[in-house]
């Protein structure tokens, strides 16, 4: 039912977008960009549709199972009703018909099978031949020991709290796009509670989470424990020391320079810095005892991430090349290598371990996670001055940017291939799982979010999107899309192993359907809205008409954003009854301790 | 391979690469524009007070949705005469010991650009009272309410810089409304934003993507379709913000041109001459002073003709029209003096 009003929206939308256009729209639907972003935002529908589907067809089953219950009632009764020897004689007749046995002879014949005339080739050994030889697993694993339960579950939780407070914020920002009166208090002000918001689900949600589940991944797949748990437990002081002094001190006014992603001052965002370098160093030496003998690719992914983040914080903050124009060239490389280098590389880490431990099958393919790694280092670096098409910053730095961001399809295709291809053949898993539909969504938003990143740096889509709304929409697809979405998928994996505690499956669900329909209907206006401001701009109307154009988009965006937000609550709930909840009684378990109870086994 | 097996090995060679690759596209290029490159000669340094309100717009967040940057696209003209360059912001260092450079040009325009609003928009009055509401003088405005930034005091001090606020707006403040030093600082450093004009002899930087195909003239014919041009259109982005969409004004704050005797009157001169020169005739009455908006936002005669015609035929006005020719002559007069003065 949903899904239904959804698309109605959606094609009023699209009817809309024809009304209020006339004629001078048809050279943006010929753009490049814009076609493959309508492409793109296709996907996740298509996705959704498919998905909606799939609950239908369970539902439709159900009905017809209570019908067959029904005539089974009624046949039953029939039965009853027939006397012994009626009953026989019908029994003998069908099982003379059902013993009925052809000989195999009737067409062929006696004679055996042959190949005279060698028309036959490549006869299939094997029903599915394997890309790559199966590799080793993993012994056993030792149970995990409670300290490190304890550290990983106090990252969640403090990820967590910063993703309902932040979105909170978030959805009061929305908020005011819509009733622009709703307070006059300094502290609460548009300007000051932006950066809040974005920082500090950045560093507060996204970081801590990634940090905490970093510490599982990198000490199971290096087969030994974790260096030093204690260095975990300061860096999450520092890290959420930092977010709590700068969320105050952003608020109280204090902001250094405007920049994106940079307000913190830098002694706070130095908290931050040391949290992550000593998150590294532990990581390092976890690594550096390990007993395999390769670095899974996961750990590559996470402590690459971790490398260059402490790389990109000093480019951003170290002030010798910040004068003039300086400061908004490193402003493009730090926001975007934060985006891509932080939260996509450390969050790929993660997947490439999650992922095919919940399929219960080997990665698709080790060499597509090599050219993706480096690839991704190769273009992905070169992007930042993408942000600063058509401005002051020298021309040949942005076609640079403009030709990285064209590179990225490489990663992200090689990536998506990976993933998918290890989804193969266990695509019927995804009905029957409450984790791996958010692996799906967040490895189909890594492909559409990351792809539109693509569209969105060329010159002449930049011309309608750049400076709208649109912007705003595309870093949520990706920093909710992927990055959320990969998060909550690992989280729902790793918290019942911690804690033998799982959160209740409708919830989950819940949790699922309201982030990612309440994201499509967050993102989706505000891209189309964004392109008819760009529209607007171009032809050159009084400013003011375009932001009354957009008060529209602007709701819908701000009914989206209470979606995703209710989510979270419903999130931190399953959360908190994965680590609190009163564990569940089970049949097994409780079978053999009454057997052992009994006088014979107690006395052996 | 190896190289996946020995984690120093793994790890230095990706740190090496991205290090590389870091130099190449931020730090020396960065470093290139900070060290190559010089204010222009016309350019002047912030003032005291126009740094402090500098730091004001920066704390308040402003650059979520104000940008400071003109692209090199037709639909940046309308934010500034020619697009920004690097050495614009050559004057821009690091603010102090606790935070960054601030070149402010931001990544988003839920706002408009502000590259040069102190000569789109000169008026103080104006400003202040779109800082304390802005919806008092742009209806349909969603940016924030900056209140804090005022004061309400029972009586004014000599020197009290006063707020004549419309009714609706005051919300049950009943005393005077004062701005705060902040609230005059980041005015000031709201009007310091203006375009420098380029050495003379420098090459103007074009605007890429021009709209649709060049339309060439037949040499000798006068276009009598391009003197038409949109007076509605002109008036709201030059006008409007001050004298409003009804053509009424603000009581007490920006005049009625309803009605009113300068636009009536049947000899436009007075009406140019407001228009090229400014006008401070009745600031005694607690109107706020006429910038020369003609002048700032390098009004062409066609233009000022169509805004005429629309401030001459609209709400209830029914006055005569003017010509361009007629506007020209005036404009010629007008002009010279003003550039003779300064």
């Amino acid at each position: 039912m949903k899904k239904v009003s959804i698309l109605i929206v959606l094609a009023f939308w699209g009817l809309n977008l024809f009304a209020q256009t006339p004629g001078a729209s048809s050279g943006v639907w010929s753009n490049p960009g814009i076609m493959i972003t309508i492409a793109l935002i296709l996907i996740p529908m298509v996705i959704a549709v498919y998905l909606v589907a799939v609950k239908v067809n369970n539902m439709v089953k159900k009905i017809r199972e209570v019908k067959i219950r029904r005539e089974a009632k009624y046949l039953a009764k029939s039965i009853q009703q027939l006397s012994i020897a009626e009953v026989h004689e019908e029994l003998t007749k069908r099982k003379l018909a059902v013993d009925y046995k052809l000989s195999n002879t009737e067409l062929a014949g006696e004679a055996q099978p042959e190949d005279k005339k060698g028309l036959l080739h490549n006869i299939a050994e094997v029903n599915s031949p394997r890309f790559i030889a199966s590799k080793k697993r993993a012994v056993k694993r030792p149970d995990i020991d409670p300290k490190l339960t304890k550290l990983i579950l106090w990252y969640l939780g403090t990820a967590t709290l910063w993703l309902v407070v932040g979105t909170s914020v978030g959805e009061y920002l929305g908020i005011k796009f819509v009733s622009p009166d709703v307070d006059h208090i300094s502290w609460l002000s548009f300007g000051r509670l932006r950066p809040v918001h974005t920082n500090m689900v950045f560093w507060g949600w996204s970081s801590l989470a990634m940090i905490g589940l970093g510490y599982y991944v990198v000490s199971t797949v290096s087969n030994t424990v974790v260096a030093s748990l204690k260095l975990g437990w300061i860096a999450l002081g520092l890290i959420n020391g930092s977010v709590v002094l700068g969320s105050l001190s952003l608020m109280a006014g204090i902001n250094n320079g405007g920049g994106e992603y940079r307000e913190y001052i830098w002694p706070i965002m130095l908290l931050f810095a040391i949290g992550v370098i000593i998150t590294l160093i532990n990581y390092l030496q976890t690594i550096a005892r390990r007993k395999t003998k390769e670095i899974y690719i996961s750990n590559w992914y996470i402590i690459a991430a971790t490398m260059f983040t402490i790389v990109i914080a000093l480019v951003g903050y170290l002030p010798f090349w910040q004068n003039g124009l300086g400061e908004s060239i490193a402003q493009g490389y730090y926001m975007h290598q934060g985006v891509g280098m932080w939260f996509m590389l450390f969050n790929l880490g993660l997947i490439y371990y999650f992922l095919p431990q919940q399929l219960n099958t080997p990665i698709y393919s080790y060499s597509l996670g090599i050219l993706a790694f480096w690839t991704q280092i190769l273009f992905y670096t070169l992007i930042g001055t993408h942000h600063f098409i058509f401005s002051a910053i020298p021309w040949w730095l942005q076609t640079v940017a403009i030709i990285g961001s064209m590179g990225m399809l490489i990663p992200v295709f090689a990536g998506t291939t990976n993933f998918l291809m290890t989804f193969k053949g266990n695509f019927n898993k995804i009905g029957s799982s409450y984790t791996l539909p958010f692996y799906l969504v967040g490895i189909i938003f890594y492909f559409t979010g990351s792809t539109q990143g693509t569209a969105e740096a060329f010159r002449s889509a930049n011309l309608y999107w750049h400076f709208t709304d649109f912007t705003v929409a595309h870093s949520h697809l990706t920093m909710y899309g992927i990055i959320a979405f990969m998060l909550w998928a690992s989280i729902y994996t790793l918290v019942p192993r911690l804690t033998g505690r799982e959160p209740k499956q409708s919830l989950v669900g819940a949790h699922f359907w309201m982030a990612l329909i309440g994201l499509l209907f967050y993102t989706i206006p505000l891209m189309i809205g964004g392109t008819l401001k760009g529209l607007a701009w171009q032809e050159g109307k009084p400013f003011i008409d375009s932001v009354v154009l957009m008060a529209p988009y602007w709701l819908w965006r701000a009914i989206g954003g209470s979606l995703m937000w209710a989510s979270h609550l419903i999130f931190a709930y399953n959360l908190y009854s994965m680590i609190a909840n009163r564990e569940e009684i089970d049949l097994k378990k409780t079978v053999f301790e009454e057997l052992n109870k009994l006088p014979v086994n107690s006395a052996v | 391979m190896e190289i996946y097996n020995n984690h120093k090995r793994l790890f230095v060679a990706a740190l090496a690469l991205f290090l590389a690759l870091t130099m190449f596209a931020a730090i020396l290029p960065g470093f290139n524009i900070q060290n190559d490159n010089a204010p222009l000669p016309k350019s002047k340094p912030l003032s005291t007070e126009e740094m402090q309100g500098k730091a004001i717009f920066i704390s308040e967040g402003c650059i979520a949705c104000h940008t400071q940057q003109v692209r090199n696209v037709e639909m940046d003209k309308m934010w500034g005469s020619r697009p920004s360059i690097a050495a614009d912001y050559a004057r821009l260092t690091r603010t102090d010991v606790w935070r960054n450079t601030a070149s402010l040009m931001g990544s988003e325009r839920t706002g408009p650009d502000l590259t040069s609003i102190g000569s789109r928009q000169p008026s103080k009055d104006w400003h202040l009272l779109h800082l304390y509401n802005p919806r008092s003088v742009v209806s349909q405005s969603i940016m924030p309410s900056y209140q804090w930034l005022f004061e309400e005091k029972e009586y004014a001090y000599p020197g009290d810089v006063v707020l004549n606020v419309p009714d609706e707006f005051r919300k049950g403040v009943q005393g005077k409304i004062v701005a705060s030093q902040d609230a005059l600082h980041l005015v000031a450093y709201l009007q310091s934003l203006k375009q420098t004009d380029l050495p003379d002899g420098k090459p103007v930087p074009i605007f890429l993507y021009p709209k649709g195909p060049v339309k060439e003239e037949p040499a000798g014919t006068t276009s009598q379709l391009n003197t038409e041009l949109d007076g509605a259109a002109l008036y709201a982005v030059n006008c409007q913000s001050c004298h409003q969409a009804n053509g009424e004004g603000l009581k007490g704050a920006f005049p009625s041109l309803k009605g009113s005797p300068v636009v009536l009157d049947k000899d436009p001169k007075v009406q140019v001459t407001i228009i090229m020169e400014g006008y401070n005739g009745r600031v005694s009455e607690g109107y706020g002073l006429m910038p020369p908006i003609g002048t700032t936002n390098n009004l062409k005669p066609e233009e000022i003709v169509a805004i005429i015609n629309h401030e001459r035929s609209s709400w209830g006005n029914n006055s005569r029209k003017v010509s361009i020719t007629e506007i020209k002559e005036l404009f010629n007069q007008i002009k010279t003096p003003v550039i003779a003065k300064k």
